[in-house]
């Protein structure tokens, strides 16, 4: 092998070094077409302005400055305490007396208020300084974990309990199905497998109205089931992921030897417990790659839990995310690029972390969106 | 082998177990522990399948009596098809398909097939009700009638903020009546004409004043309980509420009592309508034949949009097949390189779009396409041109989500090419330059066909995927630019036709049109329908599935 290596070497003209030196150049502008995306969501993340205006690849280096006084007056009161966590809706607010004139002075929402150089009662002269504002890099993390308005942590733990519910009872529920599938011989089974086949090309999205209409009726009368309710939401997305799974699985199971369950019959083990102690320990590596895949999957969806989910505390990460893009965006650019790198960091760490089996998996099952 | 396959099949009895030595009734048969088990298991069984019927059951009368049949029936479906399963030992494999099959019909079969009916209904705003669920709501509804039996009223409130009337009766000597909310009943402690009290039953006589700024919020009320309901009439006159509404049957016609007016069922409209073609405040849910389909055709305002819309999807589902292949192949192509350093590392960057949640992406590139400030922009700029309108110009707009689309697309199609090139036999191409093949015949000639036969697939479903690929058109720029012609039916230049389908039905604006919408998803079925038909035509996909089976 490695002689060969050496005479192939050897054989490597000029042409095919410059082949190779384009190939590479490609693959390097390749490489920033892939990544620039990533690069620039996590500079404006850490970019303490957060406008989109001010954006540069390379944020600006965290810096104190002051901030003077732009008349003679005297200080009132001060609204909230220096020197703590400043979220945005509740920054610094200065009440002075100017020419007379009762006024709020508010601080820059782009960081956190040091010190305050006054008292409550003192007189100031034009141009004195007020208080030392810092910025950070972490304020737009900061300022997304920290706002009521949109309850950043609620809508991550809304989106990882249904994922988790939903992967799991598809997981369940599907290997049920494939198990009987793999290991049953009964009239209508090739039927019924193709027909699940069948009606899993038609994606539960298009559904998405009578979908609606019905979860509406259903939570008339169970509530917890109904719109805007997180359990409806695991109800759709489970219906919905059943039958590609139960076909990737099924092949799956058909290459555990029968020989190993058939045994455990024939000494008194009933299905039951074939099934849960013999045959769900082998095929586990598919259980995980399905699991992985519906997980991903519904974590991402975003366009059921935008039309069933309605109210702020029910919504999931993306229909929370989705109400930065709509709203005033250019304004909330590094918050919302916060946001983004903390929704994206779970499934980017699942993927890149376990690339080769899902790899697999896809292309065993096809594209699933 | 098919044919043999079937043969196997017809040979075995129905429900008959191939291969287990040991069917699973058997179990029932034997004595000891093992029988107290097993009847133990069917005890479980029978509790297990009365938990779900009566709950099932709860849930048929409460759909039926709403009038809404179709989920009624579904439920019913499910239902008796779980317990036939679950009561028969032959079914006994289907046991473990049961909540698969269950969820399916729920939630995957029963919405298509809702779909197709609402595709055929006016469901919309003004008709979100079935007939019986409007019946209802116009149960309770009451009147004041005139020339009834009429009551001066003074206003009480308790400590809780519950109001409550004293009733004088004129016409009887001034008798006294006092109605809470909850009973109403006549006064004995304090005489007739006499003086009235300051409190009474621990609510207090609200004064001129306090009376005039409550008097509002309390002539919506109707006191005196369930059977006997009372209310303001006017400024002294409290009288007997009666009931507004009444249903004949006979002549599904609804009379209303106030006006004396008969509203007639008219099912092309959906609304109740009496002869002057005035309606009641709210329509029910109507099969309307095909005039969602016709609209399609006889709508200025759709015909236009939607032909539009149609044909950008396909172009859009194309030009995203076509760019993310070639992108995602020519990445594979290059790696295929032996000699390229650090592959490994350039692999995984290439990859970095694909686990990346899709409505962020788009919402990245959103933000860096941004005409004013985004940087995709700032850069043009500062080459001294003008950015190009990503999100003002119809062009451009699909340009850019194509270019989007393509980010987020490739990586997928480079793995799955880096796997199926990969598979291509060395040999081959050796022998091809044996016979002095070129780089480019080779890629023709032996790359690329042996690559479709295991990409084809993909590429047939990644073409379905773009072709409902809600989400990029949506975080995107919501279907924007606007089509002027659309007029209020919102359309956009970048619509597809699901993302049109869903600004119909839950657009805002202009109002929920649910038949429409459904209407056109119908038309997208239909396409996925056929498509999938063809490339099992083409890939003899049926024969390969029952084979697999």
């Amino acid at each position: 092998m490695s002689e060969r290596h050496v005479i192939k070497h050897k054989r490597y003209s000029a042409a095919q070094n410059a082949q190779l030196l384009v190939q590479l150049i490609i693959l390097v502008v390749a490489v920033i077409f892939a990544i620039f995306p990533v690069i620039w969501v996590v500079s404006a993340s850490l970019n303490p302005s957060q406008s989109m205006v001010t954006q540069s690849v390379i944020p600006p280096l965290p810096e104190t400055r002051t901030v003077f006084a732009e008349g003679a007056g005297t200080l009132l009161r001060i609204a909230s305490p220096a020197g703590r966590r400043v979220e945005r809706s509740a920054e610094l607010i200065l009440l002075v007396e100017i020419d007379g004139v009762e006024k709020e002075l508010r601080s820059p929402k782009n960081g956190y208020v040091r010190n305050i150089r006054l008292e409550v009662g003192e007189s100031f002269a034009a141009d004195e300084a007020l208080y030392d504002i810092s910025s950070s890099y972490l304020i737009n993390f900061d300022i997304l974990l920290s706002t009521p308005r949109r309850p950043f942590l609620r809508w991550l733990f809304n989106s990882l309990a249904v994922a988790s519910i939903t992967a799991v009872l598809v997981v369940l529920i599907s290997a049920f199905s494939a198990y009987s599938f793999s290991r049953f011989r009964f009239s209508g089974r090739r039927h019924l497998l193709v027909l699940i086949l069948l009606v899993q090309v038609f994606p539960n999205l298009l559904a998405m109205v009578a979908i609606f209409l019905m979860l509406q009726q259903i939570g008339n009368h169970i509530p917890f089931f109904g719109l805007n309710t997180n359990g409806g939401l695991i109800l759709v997305y489970v219906g919905g992921g059943m039958g590609i799974n139960i076909w990737l699985m099924k092949g799956f199971f058909d290459s555990v030897p029968r020989d190993i369950d058939e045994s455990a019959l024939v000494d008194g083990a009933n299905h039951w417990q074939t099934y849960w102690l013999l045959i769900f320990p082998l095929v586990r590596p598919v259980l995980v790659v399905v699991g992985i895949l519906s997980f991903v999957g519904s974590y991402n969806e975003f366009v059921l839990a935008r039309i069933l989910l309605r109210d702020k505390d029910s919504w999931t990460l993306m229909v929370g995310l989705w109400s930065y893009v709509s709203a005033s965006f250019a304004l909330d650019w590094g918050v919302f690029a916060a946001g983004a790198i903390i929704g994206a960091l779970p499934c980017l760490v699942i993927y890149l972390g376990l690339q080769d089996q899902i790899v697999g998996g896809l292309t065993q099952g096809a594209v699933k969106g | 082998m098919h044919a043999l396959a079937a043969r196997r099949a017809a040979a075995r009895p129905p429900g008959c177990n191939e291969t287990m030595t040991e069917p699973p009734q058997a179990h029932k048969t034997k004595r000891g522990p093992r029988a107290a088990a097993s009847l133990f298991r069917l005890g479980a069984t029978y509790l297990g399948l009365i938990i779900v019927d009566a709950f099932a059951l709860y849930l048929i009368y409460a759909f039926a009596s709403d009038g809404i049949w179709e989920l009624a029936i579904t439920i019913g479906v499910i239902t008796l098809m779980v317990n036939i399963i679950n009561l028969r030992a032959d079914l006994y494999a289907l046991r473990w398909i049961a909540p698969a099959l269950s969820l399916m019909i729920l939630l995957v079969v029963f919405p298509i097939a809702y779909t197709v009916y609402v595709s055929f209904t006016n469901y919309g705003d003004g008709n979100l009700l079935t007939k019986t669920q409007v019946l209802k709501l116009l149960g309770p509804q009451t009147y004041l009638p005139e020339g009834g039996k009429v009551y001066r009223w003074n206003l009480y409130q308790n400590a809780s903020g519950e109001f409550a009337l004293w009733l004088t009766d004129e016409d009887a000597g001034g008798a006294y009546y006092f109605a809470t909310l909850h009973n109403f009943e006549p006064v004995t402690t304090v005489a007739a004409g006499a003086d009235l009290p300051g409190e009474y039953q621990g609510y207090r006589q609200l004064s001129r004043g306090e009376s005039l700024k409550a008097v509002n919020a309390a002539q919506a009320m109707a006191f005196g309980g369930e059977s006997f309901k009372i209310g303001i009439a006017g400024r002294r006159e409290a009288g007997e509420f009666a009931k507004r509404y009444q249903f004949l049957s006979e002549q599904d016609a609804v009379l209303d009592n106030k006006s004396g007016a008969l509203f007639r069922a008219n099912y092309a409209t959906g609304q109740f309508e009496n002869d002057e073609g005035g309606t009641l405040f709210t329509g029910f849910i109507s099969a309307i034949g095909l005039e969602n389909y016709q609209s399609f055709i006889d709508r200025d305002d759709i015909r236009g949009p939607l032909a539009r819309i149609f044909a950008w999807t396909i172009a859009f589902s194309l030009a995203s097949v076509f760019t993310t292949f070639a992108l995602g192949l020519f990445f594979a192509l290059l790696l295929q390189n032996k000699r390229i350093p650090f592959k490994r590392a350039f692999r995984t960057l290439l990859i970095i779009p694909w686990p990346i949640p899709g409505l962020i992406s788009v919402a990245i590139w959103r933000g860096m396409l941004n005409s004013n400030l985004g940087v995709v922009s700032n850069i043009i700029r500062s080459f001294g041109l003008e950015p190009p309108p990503f999100f003002i110009d119809a062009g451009w707009a699909k340009l850019a989500i194509i270019l989007v689309n393509l980010w987020l697309g490739y990586p997928y199609f480079m793995l799955v090419c880096s796997g199926a090139l990969a598979a291509i036999p060395r040999d081959m191409y050796e022998a091809a330059e044996v016979d002095g093949a070129n780089w480019w015949q080779k890629f023709r000639d032996l790359t690329l066909p042996m690559l479709l036969v295991a990409v084809g697939p993909l590429l047939i479903a990644s073409f379905t995927y773009n072709f409902n690929n809600f989400i990029i058109i949506e975080a995107f720029n919501q279907g924007g630019p606007p089509m002027v012609e659309a007029g209020t039916v919102p359309a956009g230049h970048t619509d597809i036709l699901i993302s049109y389908a869903f600004r119909l039905a839950f657009g805002g604006g202009r109002g929920s049109d649910f038949g429409l919408a459904s209407a056109i998803t119908i038309i997208i079925f239909l396409m996925v329908a056929g498509v999938t038909l063809a490339q099992y035509r083409l890939t003899k996909g049926w024969e390969e599935t029952s084979e697999n089976v």
